[in-house]
C-alpha cells in the first residue's frame, strides 16, 4: 500500500496535481480560520451551495468549462448569498439561521435546476460539470491550475496585508470601530476572501462539501495554539495534508469522488486534536480536572483533622479512620489517607492517624485563607456573615500565596473571622 | 399537458411530504434550531446506506429506526462537541454533518453497483419513480404507491404529536426555563423533536434528496413566519406554502423538463420572496423603517 502511494508521488503529473490541491485547500483553510473566529462558519456552508447555480451560468455564458467564466459565476452567486443572508436578516424578524437554512437550499436547489437543464441539452462539453458536486482533484488541469492557483496566492497575500485588521474585527469589532478602523471596508474585504477561498476549494473538494474545509481545519488548529498566526499556520496546513490524501486517492481510486475522502482525513485530524491536544483536548482537561478535584479532596481532610485538632488544642493528635470519616463528607476517605500518607503530610500508626508537621502547617494555611476569605466578604463586599461560608469553601484551595499576603495586609493581620474563630497564623 | 395518475400520484405524496417537513421545520426555526435540521438531513446518509445494505431493501421499518438512531446520535455529538470539548457552536454543527455526510458519500461510491442508490438519488431524489413502486400485500392485493402510504401515516403521526403535545411543545419552546420548573421535562420534548425530524428527514430522503428536504424544513416556515406571529396559524401557513411550493415546483420542471427537487426548492424560494416583500405585516414594502444598525 505505501509502496504505491509512493510511485504515486514520483510521477510528475501527480506531483503536479497533488500541489495543485495541497495549495486549494490551504489556502481554503486559511481563510476557514476567520470564518470560525467570527462566527461565521455557516454561512460559509450557504456559500459554499449558493456557488453552484453560478457554476452553471459561467458555463452557460461560456460555452465551455472556462474556468474564468465558472471563477466569476461561482463568485457572483457565493457573494450574492451573503448578501442576501445580511439583507433578510436586517430587513425582517427571521433569524440568521433560518435565513441561512433558506438561502442555502432554495440557491443549491437553483443550481441543481441549472445543471439538469445544462445536462439535458446535450452540449459534449458538459460532461463532467457535474464534478463540482463532489470534487475531482485528479480533473485540475494546466489550465486551471493557473486560475485557481493564482487566486490561491491572492487570498495568501491579502491574508498578510489585512491580517490585523481581520484579527481584530474577529475579536472586537466595536473596538475596531471605535480605534477609526474602516469595518465596513474590512468587513468586505474578509467576505470576498471568504467567497473567493469557497470558489477555488469547489475544484478539489466539491460544492457540497466545501464548508468543511472551512470549518475543520480551522477548528483543529484551534485545539493547539493561542495566538491567531499559529492557528493559520497549523489551519492551512491541516488543509494541506487533507488536499494532499485526496489527490492522492483520486488517482489511485479515479471513481471516487475526492471531496468526502478530504473531508474525512480533515475530520480525523479534527477528531484527534480535540481529544488529545495538550492544554485544550477534552483528555488533558479532564485529567487536569480530576486532578484538582483530588487536591480539594486531600486538602479538605487535612483540614477536617486540623478542625479536630482544634477542638482540644491538640493539632498533632492521633486519631481513628473512622472519627475521620464522621466528619468529612468523602467517598473514598482510605484512598484520600493513604494518598496523603505518600506525600507526607499524614502518619499512620496501625489504625490512627495524625497530622505531620507540613501536613499541619498546609492545613493551617487552609482554614486561614478561609477565615480570611470570610471576613474579606463580609467587610469590603458587605455580604452577610452566613453567606460567605461557601464561597470561602472555594476560594481556599485556588488562592495563590501572593493574594494570600494581599489578603492578610489589606485586613491588617486580624485575630478572628466573621464567626469568632481564631484565625491561625504560622509562628515565625 | 394533461395531467395523468402518476403526476397525481406525484403531487400527493410530494404535498404529504412537504407537510411533514413544514410542521417540524416551523418548531425548528421557532427554537432556533434550523442549522440543526440542515445537519441531520445531511448526517442520515450513512445510516441509511448501512440500514440499506444490511436490510437489503429500501422501505423497512429497520431503515427507519436506524436513520432515525443517526439522527439522534448527530443531536446528541453536536451537544457532546459543545459542552464536552468546548467546541462554538456553529463549527460543531458543521463538523458533525460533514463529516457523517462525506461518510455515506464515501460508503456509496465503495458500494457503488451493489446497492439502488447512487448520488444522483441522494442530491435530486426520485420523486418520479413515487407511481412505480407499489405496495403488493402478501395477498396479492395492489394497494397503491407504497410511498404515499408511508408519507400518509408519517403525516398523521405528526399531526396526531402537534395536536397532543401542543402544549408542552410551545412552553419547552418559548419558555424553557418555566416548563422545567412547573415539571415539564425540556430535554424529552428536545430529543421528541429531534427523532421527529430524523424519521420526516428519512422518509423524505429518498423522494426528494438531501437539500430539497432542507429547503422544505425551513422555507415554507419562514415564509409562514413572514406573516402571522400566531403559533397555530404558523403551522397551517406553513403547512400551505410548501404544498403550493410542490404544486408550483411540479408544474415548473415539467414545463422546463428539469430537476423535480431542484424546481420546488427554487418555488419555496420564490414564495418567500413574496411574502418577504409584500406580507402587511412584516414585509419589506409596508414595514416601518427600522433605525439603522451600527456594526
Amino acid at each position: 500500500m505505501s509502496a504505491s502511494y509512493f510511485f504515486l508521488l514520483s510521477d510528475p503529473n501527480v506531483q503536479y496535481v497533488a500541489l495543485g490541491a495541497m495549495l486549494l485547500t490551504g489556502s481554503s483553510a486559511l481563510m476557514g480560520t476567520f470564518a470560525l473566529l467570527s462566527k461565521k462558519s455557516l454561512v460559509g456552508d450557504a456559500i459554499a451551495h449558493a456557488v453552484l447555480p453560478g457554476v452553471c451560468l459561467g458555463f452557460i455564458l461560456a460555452g465551455t468549462k472556462e474556468p474564468l467564466w465558472i471563477l466569476a459565476g461561482a463568485f457572483l452567486t457565493g457573494a450574492l448569498s451573503v448578501y442576501l443572508i445580511d439583507f433578510i436578516v436586517h430587513n425582517s424578524h427571521i433569524k440568521e439561521d433560518t435565513a441561512i437554512g433558506l438561502v442555502l437550499s432554495v440557491m443549491f436547489g437553483a443550481g441543481i435546476v441549472l445543471l439538469t437543464a445544462i445536462q439535458k441539452t446535450g452540449n459534449a462539453a458538459q460532461s463532467g460539470l457535474d464534478q463540482y458536486l463532489f470534487g475531482r482533484a485528479a480533473a485540475i488541469n494546466r489550465q486551471d491550475l493557473l486560475v485557481f492557483g493564482t487566486t490561491s496566492v491572492l487570498i495568501m497575500a491579502l491574508v498578510i496585508v489585512f491580517f490585523r485588521s481581520f484579527t481584530l474585527l474577529a475579536f472586537d469589532r466595536h473596538f475596531a470601530h471605535a480605534l477609526g478602523f474602516n469595518v465596513k471596508f474590512i468587513q468586505f474585504i474578509q467576505t470576498t476572501l471568504i467567497v473567493l477561498a469557497v470558489v477555488i476549494g469547489i475544484q478539489a473538494v466539491g460544492v457540497v462539501l466545501m464548508a468543511a474545509i472551512l470549518i475543520t481545519p480551522a477548528a483543529a488548529a484551534r485545539y493547539w495554539c493561542n495566538s491567531v498566526k499559529t492557528m493559520l499556520w497549523l489551519s492551512s496546513a491541516f488543509g494541506m495534508i487533507s488536499g494532499l490524501c485526496g489527490a492522492l486517492i483520486s488517482y489511485a481510486a479515479p471513481a471516487m469522488p475526492t471531496g468526502p475522502w478530504i473531508v474525512v482525513v480533515a475530520s480525523v485530524i479534527a477528531f484527534v486534536s480535540l481529544l488529545v491536544a495538550p492544554e485544550k483536548g477534552m483528555l488533558s482537561r479532564s485529567l487536569r480536572q480530576r486532578r484538582l478535584q483530588q487536591t480539594i479532596a486531600q486538602e479538605n481532610l487535612l483540614k477536617t483533622l486540623y478542625k479536630l485538632g482544634e477542638k482540644n488544642e491538640d493539632f498533632l493528635h492521633e486519631r481513628t479512620a473512622q472519627e475521620i470519616m464522621r466528619n468529612l463528607k468523602s467517598a473514598r476517605p482510605q484512598k484520600l489517607l493513604r494518598q496523603l500518607l505518600k506525600q507526607g503530610y499524614v502518619e499512620r500508626n496501625n489504625n490512627h492517624w495524625k497530622l505531620t508537621e507540613a501536613g499541619y502547617l498546609r492545613a493551617q494555611r487552609i482554614v486561614k485563607i478561609h477565615r480570611l476569605w470570610e471576613l474579606y466578604l463580609t467587610t469590603y463586599m458587605n455580604i452577610a456573615p452566613d453567606h460567605v461560608h461557601d464561597d470561602a469553601e472555594t476560594i481556599e484551595h485556588l488562592l495563590t500565596p501572593e493574594l494570600e499576603k494581599e489578603l492578610e495586609r489589606q485586613l491588617g493581620y486580624p485575630s478572628t473571622d466573621p464567626h469568632q474563630s481564631q484565625i491561625p497564623y504560622r509562628k515565625t | 399537458m394533461p395531467i395523468g395518475y402518476e403526476d397525481i400520484t406525484i403531487l400527493i405524496t410530494g404535498t404529504l411530504i412537504a407537510i411533514c417537513c413544514a410542521l417540524t421545520g416551523s418548531l425548528l426555526m421557532l427554537r432556533r434550531m434550523a442549522l440543526a435540521g440542515d445537519a441531520i438531513a445531511h448526517a442520515v446518509l450513512p445510516g441509511i446506506v448501512i440500514a440499506f445494505l444490511l436490510s437489503g431493501s429500501r422501505s423497512s421499518p429497520f431503515m427507519i429506526a436506524g436513520a432515525a438512531a443517526i439522527g439522534l446520535f448527530t443531536t446528541f455529538s453536536i451537544e457532546m462537541l459543545q459542552k464536552k470539548a468546548r467546541l462554538q457552536n456553529d463549527a460543531s454543527i458543521g463538523l458533525t454533518f460533514t463529516f457523517l455526510f462525506a461518510t455515506g458519500i464515501i460508503l456509496l461510491s465503495m458500494l457503488a453497483g451493489q446497492v439502488d442508490l447512487d448520488q444522483d438519488c441522494v442530491l435530486y431524489g426520485e420523486l418520479a419513480y413515487v407511481p412505480l413502486d407499489v405496495w403488493i400485500t402478501p395477498s396479492g392485493t395492489v394497494m397503491g404507491p407504497r410511498a404515499l402510504w408511508v408519507t400518509a401515516v408519517l403525516c398523521l403521526l405528526l399531526l396526531a404529536l402537534i395536536i397532543v403535545a401542543r402544549r408542552p411543545l410551545l412552553l419547552t419552546t418559548f419558555d424553557p426555563a418555566y416548563a422545567s420548573a412547573i415539571g415539564v421535562s425540556v430535554p424529552f420534548y428536545h430529543y421528541l423533536l429531534m427523532g421527529s425530524v430524523s424519521v420526516t428527514t428519512v422518509v423524505s430522503f429518498e423522494l426528494v434528496g438531501a437539500i430539497l428536504v432542507v429547503a422544505l424544513l425551513i422555507a415554507p416556515a419562514a415564509t409562514a413566519y413572514m406573516l402571522t406571529d400566531n403559533f397555530r396559524m404558523l403551522l397551517v401557513l406553513a403547512c400551505l406554502a410548501g404544498a403550493v411550493a410542490v404544486a408550483a415546483g411540479y408544474a415548473m420542471a415539467a414545463t422546463l423538463d428539469t430537476s423535480i427537487a431542484g424546481s420546488i426548492a427554487t418555488a419555496n424560494g420564490l414564495l418567500f420572496m413574496l411574502a418577504f416583500i409584500f406580507s402587511p405585516q412584516h414585509g419589506l414594502l409596508f414595514r416601518k423603517k427600522r433605525k439603522p444598525v451600527i456594526h
